[in-house]
């Protein structure tokens, strides 16, 4: 079975919903409607033995209508050969139904296409961020959110700057005054040296530098 | 209607009766045996692994985002640093994929060459990977070994490239520069002492009695769970699936070389670590028939246009002076349209999804990492373990977090 073999069946059973193949480099890849994904996938990996869904990504085409894309890239372990799908999706209503039901490996793909992109997918048993920390509030690899990136605040840790109590004050049990003579005399520095110790010892009188 | 029989009422009434509590708990992502940055939850019945959550995004560097911004020359040192461990094999399956856009090929000795890159790669990544492996079930002294065999694969890379660990030495269209006559005699050198160190490691730890009961039946993937989780490697190849992309669609002339590829019949973590011993026999193998059959000739693609010309032709000629100084600041130009190229990585499958609208940078670069798609096994294979063998299937599953986050 060839990528065009599949593509023939699959205009056998879906009709009209599939685009015409376009060919570069020796790959295939099909537009198919967002409705139809499930099923279509579904077709694929029982009727094609397209059993590995080798990578999903989502593309952001700023400027164009629609605006956003998510890329299937399916494999068949059988029959050796690759089969690219493209389904576009809008950007007033983003979301592509999931296909973690026909391949496992989906799961953590589209949880990184909605948390780069915010592409939301239907019955998705885990839809949480993966990469970026849960509430954060930007898609990153959306065409607008610039490269430097924008301030977001940090996830809420065990210690957080409202839970952590500063250090105490001077005067406080355990901290020193810096600077002054006693606290030099109370809390003597480490020296080099047993001799240089010593020689503290039997001259008391040498100025100490501070 | 169940039937319950009296044993299992006395079952549930003694669960109940001690109240198992389940434990969550965090293993954090600075640990030493998550081999990186990752993060597990962890959800415990005293000793028993019950659920694990990995949790990853700590070494996110947002490469996909950079690469929109840069041309695709630029882009390769990132490369580099996607599979840290392997820098030479991110560099070629990368030069391969943009090769792959613009439609054009490489001389043959630019072929051979990267295959003794991408080889050498997978040897010194598996040294890490059953090092590190080896350690953290408790066998130190192997660590040491093999990383002593990894000290040789440096000096290789920087006798090849400049520099030990981030290599960048593939361009689109060739290399940076031919191999040094040093570097042959280093290679034949290595790959007469190579082989003693693999069977001092089998010596030591192929019928050690310890490393067989714990890892033996320990993370156990079934083939049809590593084909749905997409997983690709040692870490399918180990689950009992025949697939290797040297052989299935051979690139970069694999297809002139006579090796075997390993498969595991059980899928659990020593038959992940019996792959990546044999891989390394293999590449050795690879290795000496690269370096026997080496062919001669241009290490470039006679394109100026996609590569930089020579420094001679630059300075006196016009047309010269005028493609360096496109392609520098430019880019190349790509034709519009998509592709994706995938290579057998140690890690596994390593590909790059580009689509291009024309011009010298990507319009979208997604990396598919072998990391990433073969740490969503993990639940898979730890559910049921003890803690302790959480330690050997991580080890096991041979990730990097470089590749997994980008």
């Amino acid at each position: 079975m060839t990528p065009e073999a599949a593509i023939d069946r699959l205009k056998a059973q879906f009709s009209n919903a599939i685009s015409a193949p376009v060919e570069f480099r020796g790959e295939f890849s099909i537009t198919v409607p967002r409705e139809k994904i499930a099923a279509i996938c579904q077709f694929l990996k029982t009727e094609c033995d397209f059993d590995m869904l080798t990578d999903l990504s989502g593309v952001d085409n700023y400027g164009e209508d629609p605006r956003y894309e998510v890329d299937y890239i399916l494999y068949s372990l059988t029959h050796r050969c690759h089969l690219r799908l493209k389904v576009p999706v809008s950007e007033e209503d983003m979301i592509v139904d999931s296909v973690t039901s026909v391949w496992g490996t989906a799961n953590w793909h589209e949880r990184e296409a909605f948390d780069m992109f915010g592409i939301r997918f239907r019955n998705h048993p885990n839809l949480k961020r993966i990469i970026m920390w849960e509430g954060y509030p930007y898609h990153p690899l959306r065409k607008d959110f610039p490269l430097a990136g924008l301030p977001a605040e940090l996830p809420e840790t065990a210690v957080n700057a409202d839970t952590v109590r500063s250090a105490p004050m001077l005067g406080g049990p355990f901290v020193a005054a810096s600077g002054t003579r006693s606290s030099i005399r109370r809390e003597p520095r480490q020296y080099d040296t047993m001799a240089e110790q010593e020689e503290k010892q039997t001259h008391p009188t040498k100025k100490e530098s501070v | 209607m169940e039937l319950i029989d009296s044993a299992t009422r006395a079952q549930t009434a003694m669960d109940e009766a001690l109240g198992s509590e389940k434990m969550i708990i965090n293993m954090g992502p600075q640990h030493p045996s998550t081999h990186g940055v990752l993060r597990v939850v962890l959800e415990l019945d005293g000793e028993e692994v019950v659920n694990v959550w990995p949790d990853i995004g700590y070494l996110h560097r947002g490469d996909e985002k950079i690469a929109e911004n840069m041309t695709y020359t630029q882009f390769i040192p990132y490369t580099d640093r996607l599979d840290y461990l392997a820098p030479l094999a991110n560099n070629v399956t990368y030069a391969y994929a943009v090769e792959k856009l613009m439609g054009m090929d490489v001389p043959p000795r630019c072929k051979y060459i990267r295959v003794i890159c991408a080889e050498l790669a997978r040897i010194s990544s598996h040294l890490l990977g059953l090092g590190s492996f080896a350690m953290d079930i408790g066998a130190m002294t192997v660590f040491l070994y093999l990383f002593r065999e990894r000290e040789k694969i440096y000096d290789m890379a920087e006798c090849i490239s400049g520099a030990r660990f981030t290599t960048s030495y593939t361009r689109i269209g060739g290399l940076a520069r031919d191999l040094t006559p040093e570097f042959i005699p280093m290679l034949r050198k290595f790959l007469k002492e190579f082989p003693a160190t693999v069977d001092e490691t089998d010596k030591l730890l192929t019928r050690n009695r310890i490393f067989c009961e714990r890892t033996r039946g320990i993370g156990v993937l079934t083939k049809a769970d590593a084909i749905d989780l997409g997983v690709t490697g040692p870490c399918l190849r180990g689950s009992g699936v025949d697939w290797d992309i040297r052989k299935s669609h051979p690139y970069s002339s694999y297809e002139d070389f006579d090796f075997e590829v390993p498969i595991g019949s059980v899928g659990d973590s020593y038959d992940r670590y019996l792959c990546r011993m044999e891989e390394m026999r293999q590449s050795v193998r690879i290795l000496q028939q690269a370096v026997d059959n080496l062919p001669d000739g241009p290490v470039n693609s006679p394109d100026a246009k996609i590569l930089l010309p020579d420094k001679e032709a630059v300075l006196t000629k016009m047309e010269e002076l005028i493609h360096h100084f496109i392609n520098v600041t430019e880019g190349i130009n790509a034709p519009p349209g998509e592709i994706y190229f995938s290579a057998e990585n140690p890690k596994g499958e390593l590909g790059f999804f580009i689509v291009s609208k024309g011009g010298g940078t990507p319009h979208r670069l997604k990396i598919r990492a072998p990391s990433f798609v073969n740490l969503q096994a993990l639940p898979v294979m730890a559910r049921g373990h003890m803690m302790s063998d959480m330690v050997t299937i991580l080890a096991s599953i041979d990730f990097v977090m470089g590749e997994c986050d980008r």
